[in-house]
C-alpha cells in the first residue's frame, strides 16, 4: 500500500504548489496580506508532502519492494544497502523527485531565513518558487511517476548500473542539484523584483547570498563529479566536455558572472538590467541541463535509455520559463534599470570584461553542445563536435579574465589608481617569470606547462599583492570581511586549479601496456611490477583483482590492486586502483586479458592532478564564505527602509565600501 | 558628445567586437573538430571521407573480434547488418566493448580498413545510441530501396 501513499502525497503536494504560485502573487498584486501569509505554510506543506513521498521511496529500496517499477529496475537484494539508498537518485524518476525535495528544501530556507524582507516582495518569491515547484511535480506525476507499480512483482530486481556503485554517486548528484536548483531562488528573486518594479537595487543584495551558496554547491557538484568520473571511469581524464558535463557547466559560468554582476549592481547600483538577464539564463540554463540530461536527445555518457515525453515535457516548461521571463524583462526591465556611469579604468570595467567572456564561453559551450543536434534538425548529417573545440576556445576566452583577475580587487569602484596598478603589475609579472624559470629548471619545457606555472602564479601573486596591501591599510579585525575573504579563497582557487589543469595535462605519462606475471614497466621515475591476477569476491560482484607493486629507484611505494568487476547481470566493471598524492597520483587500471596470463594495463603517472579538485574546492569555498557576510544580514524594517532611501543617492556611503 | 555617451559607445563598441572575434573563433574551431558519423553502408557507396577523421558507427559483428597476439592490437568488424567494415585498433577497450553491441569507432580510412583512435561503447547495454540506431534504420532503407529497383526483388 505504501507506495500508493506515496503517490497521494505527491499529488497533494502538487495542489499546495499550485496554490503557493498563485495565492501569495495575487496577495502581494492586491497588497492582501493573509493572501501574501499563506505563502510560507504553503512552502511548509508542499515540502513535507514531497519529504513523505521521498521516504517512501527511500522506504521502499530499503526494503527491497519489487513491486515498484523503479525499485525493480534499479536496485538488486544482492546491492548493498548504501547503494540501495543511493539507488534512490540513481536513475531519472528518482533524481527528479531529489530535484523537487532540493527545490523545496531552497523554498523552505527562503520562508524561513527572508522573514525580513517586504512582504510583497518575499511573497513574490515563494509564488515564483511555488510555480517552478509545480512545473516539476506535474513532470514527474504524469511522464515519470516513481511509484509505478510492476505487478506481479518481479522476485529480483535488475540492478543498479554498476558505474553508479560508486561512493561517488552518493556526493555528487545532491551536492550537483543544490547548486543547479539554488539558482532557482536568484531567478525567483529576480522574477519577484521584475513583478514588483523595484526601483531600489537593495533587492540585488538580498539575493547575493542566496546566488553564492547555489554557486559554491555547484562548484564542489560538478569537482565531485569530476573526481568521480576520473576514480570509475577507467581512463583517468578528469573532463570530457560531453553534453551532460557541459550542462552543468554552463549555469555555472553564468553563475559565476552573476556573483560578479550582483556586486556590481549590489555596491554601486550599475549593471542592474545585466544582472537580471543573468538571473534568468542561470536558472534556464540548469532547466536546459535537465532536459538536455533527461531528454536522451545527444548522445553522452550519462544518457541511458529514455523517453522523447519528457524531453517534450521539459522543453515546453523551459519554453514558457524563459519566454515568460524574458517577456517580463523587456516589459520591466527599462523600469528596473539604471546605475551610474564607471571610468574605463576601474573596478566595474574588470568586472564586466570578466563577465563578457563568462558568458561569451558559456554560449560557445552551448553551441558546440547542441550542434550535433542543429545538424540534425538542418539534415547536414551525423555530427559530433570534438574536445579540442571546446577546449581551444575556452583557454583562449579565459586568458583576458586572467589576466584581469588581479587587477580587479585592486582598483577601486568608478575609477581606479593607474600609479597601483603599474606597481602591482610589474610585481606580479616578475614573480610569474621567475616561477617560469624554476618551473623550466626543475624539468618542465614544454611550452605549455611553463605557460599554466606562469598563469597560475600570476594569478596567486595578484591575490597575495592585493591580500598584504589591505593588511597594511585596514584596522585590525577590519581586514578581511567574510565577502573578501570568499573573493581571496575563490581567486585562490583560479590559481591552483590553472597550475592543476595545465601541469596534468603537460606532464602526464600514460602508457597501455601489455604486461605478463612478472613484467616491469618504467613510466616516468616509477617502476610498475605486474605479480599477477587473482580472484576475490565482493557483496554483489566477482572481480579479477591484479597486484601491482610500484617502487621508484629500487624503493617499495605501494602495492596497488586494480580489478575488473562482473556483477550478476553480466556486466562488467573496471575500477582503477589510485596512489593518491599531492604532487602526483599513480593509477593503474586492468584492460582485457590477453592469455596466457598476460593483460592488457593502463599505467598512468598524473602530476598535481588533485590540483584540480583542490582549486575547485576553494571556489566553492570562497561561494559559501562570501555568502556568510555581514552586510547580507537583513535588518530590521525601519533600519533598512532608511538605508534603501539612502542606497542609490549616497556617495558618501559608497566611499566608504571595501575597495 | 556628452562623455557619458562617449564611454557607452566605447563599450558598445568593445563589446561588439569582441563578440564578432569570439564568433569568428567559433565557426573556425567548429570547423576544425567536427566530425560526420558513417555506417558501414555508407563506407562501402564510398560516402565516407578519404583521408579526414570520421565516425563509424554499427554493431560490433559476432565471431568478428580478434586480438592479434603479443600486442594490443585488437582487429574487429563493424556492422549495420548489411555491409561490414574491418576496423584496426591499438589499445584498451572500453568495459562495454561486446560481439553484438553498438559501438562508435572515430578514427581514418587506411587501404580500406578503418584505424580506430577512439572506441566507444554506451554505459547501457542494452540501449543503443541514437545515431547508430539512425544508422543502421538508413542502412536497413537503403537495402530495401536497392531491393526494391530489381525486379521481384521486394514483395
Amino acid at each position: 500500500m505504501t507506495p500508493e501513499i506515496g503517490q497521494l502525497a505527491l499529488i497533494l503536494a502538487l495542489i499546495l504548489a499550485a496554490l503557493q504560485c498563485v495565492l501569495p502573487i495575487i496577495g502581494a498584486w492586491r497588497d492582501n496580506r493573509p493572501l501574501m501569509a499563506t505563502a510560507k505554510s504553503l512552502a511548509v506543506g508542499q515540502f513535507v508532502f514531497v519529504a513523505i513521498a521521498f521516504a517512501i521511496l527511500t522506504y521502499a529500496f530499503l526494503t527491497k519492494d519489487f513491486s515498484v517499477a523503479y525499485v525493480a529496475q534499479n536496485s538488486n537484494s544482492e546491492l548493498p544497502w548504501w547503494y540501495r539508498f543511493s539507488a534512490v537518485w540513481g536513475a531519472h524518476e528518482g533524481s527528479l523527485l531529489l530535484w523537487v525535495l532540493i527545490l523545496d528544501i531552497w523554498t523552505l530556507a527562503v520562508a524561513a531565513f527572508g522573514g525580513k524582507l517586504p512582504p510583497r516582495f518575499h511573497a513574490r518569491v515563494l509564488g515564483v518558487l511555488g510555480f517552478i515547484a509545480f512545473g516539476f511535480l506535474l513532470f514527474s506525476l504524469t511522464t515519470s511517476n516513481p511509484f509505478a507499480r510492476l505487478l506481479p512483482a518481479p522476485l529480483d530486481g535488475a540492478d543498479l548500473n554498476p558505474v553508479l556503485q560508486d561512493p561517488g554517486l552518493i556526493m555528487h548528484p545532491p551536492v550537483l542539484y543544490m547548486g543547479y536548483v539554488g539558482f532557482s531562488v536568484a531567478f525567483a528573486f529576480a522574477i519577484a523584483a521584475l513583478l514588483g518594479g523595484e526601483l531600489q537595487s537593495s533587492w540585488v543584495r538580498w539575493s547575493r547570498p542566496w546566488t553564492n551558496i547555489a554557486w559554491g554547491f555547484l562548484s564542489a557538484g560538478i569537482v565531485a563529479g569530476s573526481w568521480w568520473a576520473y576514480s570509475e571511469l577507467g581512463w583517468g581524464g578528469w573532463w570530457f566536455w560531453d553534453p551532460v558535463e557541459n550542462a552543468s557547466f554552463m549555469p555555472w559560468l553564468v553563475g559565476a558572472a552573476l556573483i560578479h554582476a550582483q556586486a556590481v549592481t549590489d555596491k554601486r547600483g550599475g549593471l542592474r538590467a545585466w544582472t537580471l538577464l543573468l538571473a534568468i539564463f542561470a536558472f534556464s540554463l540548469s532547466l536546459l541541463g535537465t532536459f538536455l540530461v533527461r531528454s536522451g536527445v545527444l548522445t553522452s555518457v550519462h544518457s541511458f535509455a529514455s523517453d522523447p515525453k519528457r524531453g517534450v515535457f521539459i522543453l515546453g516548461f523551459l519554453s514558457v520559463v524563459v519566454g515568460g521571463s524574458l517577456l517580463l524583462y523587456a516589459l520591466r526591465a527599462p523600469r528596473v534599470a539604471g546605475g551610474k556611469a564607471f571610468a574605463l579604468a576601474s573596478r566595474e570595467t574588470l568586472i564586466l570584461i570578466g563577465n563578457l567572456m563568462l558568458t561569451i564561453s558559456a554560449a560557445t559551450v552551448l553551441l558546440g553542445t547542441l550542434y550535433p543536434l542543429l545538424g540534425e534538425a538542418l539534415n547536414i548529417g551525423r555530427i559530433s563536435v570534438g574536445p579540442p573545440y571546446f577546449g581551444f576556445l575556452f583557454m583562449l576566452l579565459m586568458t583576458p579574465l586572467v589576466l584581469a583577475l588581479p587587477f580587479a580587487p585592486l582598483s577601486r569602484w568608478g575609477r581606479a589608481d593607474l600609479a597601483l596598478w603599474q606597481r602591482a603589475l610589474v610585481r606580479i609579472v616578475a614573480l610569474a617569470l621567475i616561477a617560469g624559470a624554476i618551473a623550466f629548471a626543475l624539468g618542465v619545457h614544454a611550452w605549455m606547462g611553463l605557460l599554466g606555472v606562469t598563469a597560475s602564479t600570476y594569478v596567486l601573486a595578484g591575490t597575495a599583492f592585493y591580500a598584504i596591501k589591505r593588511w597594511h591599510e585596514a584596522p585590525r579585525g577590519k581586514r578581511y570581511p567574510l565577502e573578501m575573504l570568499g573573493m581571496l579563497l575563490g581567486h585562490v582557487g583560479v590559481g591552483v586549479f590553472i597550475a592543476g589543469a595545465i601541469l596534468t595535462r603537460t606532464l602526464s605519462i600514460e602508457q597501455d601496456i601489455r604486461m605478463a606475471p612478472g613484467d616491469s614497466a618504467r613510466v616516468g621515475a616509477y617502476d610498475f611490477k605486474f605479480v599477477g591476477v587473482g580472484e576475490i569476491q565482493g557483496p554483489n560482484w566477482l572481480a579479477q583483482q591484479g597486484t601491482v607493486a610500484v617502487s621508484k629507484d629500487g624503493a617499495a611505494i605501494v602495492v596497488l590492486h586494480p580489478q575488473k568487476r562482473t556483477y550478476p547481470r553480466g556486466q562488467v566493471q573496471t575500477e582503477a586502483a589510485i596512489e593518491q598524492g599531492v604532487f602526483r597520483d599513480l593509477y593503474v587500471s586492468l584492460g582485457d586479458p590477453l592469455g596466457g596470463g598476460a593483460w592488457a594495463v593502463r599505467v598512468y603517472d598524473k602530476p598535481f592532478v588533485r590540483w584540480i579538485w583542490g582549486g575547485g574546492l576553494l571556489i566553492a569555498l570562497g561561494g559559501f564564505c562570501a555568502a556568510g557576510d555581514k552586510r547580507f544580514r537583513l535588518r530590521s524594517e525601519p533600519a533598512r527602509a532608511l538605508d534603501d532611501a539612502n542606497a542609490d543617492v549616497t556617495p558618501a556611503r559608497l566611499a566608504d565600501q571595501p575597495s | 558628445m556628452n562623455p557619458v555617451r562617449k564611454r557607452r559607445l566605447i563599450i558598445t563598441a568593445l563589446i561588439v567586437a569582441a563578440v564578432a572575434v569570439a564568433a569568428a573563433l567559433t565557426v573556425f574551431a567548429l570547423q576544425q573538430n567536427m566530425t560526420y558519423l558513417y555506417s558501414p553502408s555508407e563506407v562501402a557507396d564510398g560516402h565516407s571521407p578519404v583521408s579526414t577523421r570520421f565516425r563509424l558507427g554499427g554493431v560490433v559483428k559476432e565471431g568478428s573480434v580478434h586480438r592479434v597476439p603479443g600486442t594490443l592490437r585488437t582487429d574487429f568488424t563493424v556492422t549495420d547488418r548489411f555491409h561490414d567494415t574491418n576496423v584496426e585498433y591499438t589499445g584498451i577497450l572500453p568495459d562495454l566493448f561486446r560481439e553484438g553491441q553498438s559501438v562508435i569507432a572515430a578514427g581514418y580510412m587506411r587501404g580500406g580498413r578503418f584505424a580506430a583512435g577512439e572506441v566507444l561503447a554506451k554505459h547501457d547495454e542494452t540501449y543503443m545510441p541514437k545515431e547508430v540506431a539512425d544508422a543502421i534504420a538508413k542502412a536497413k532503407a537503403a537495402h530495401r530501396a536497392h531491393l526494391g529497383a530489381q525486379p521481384g526483388g521486394s514483395p
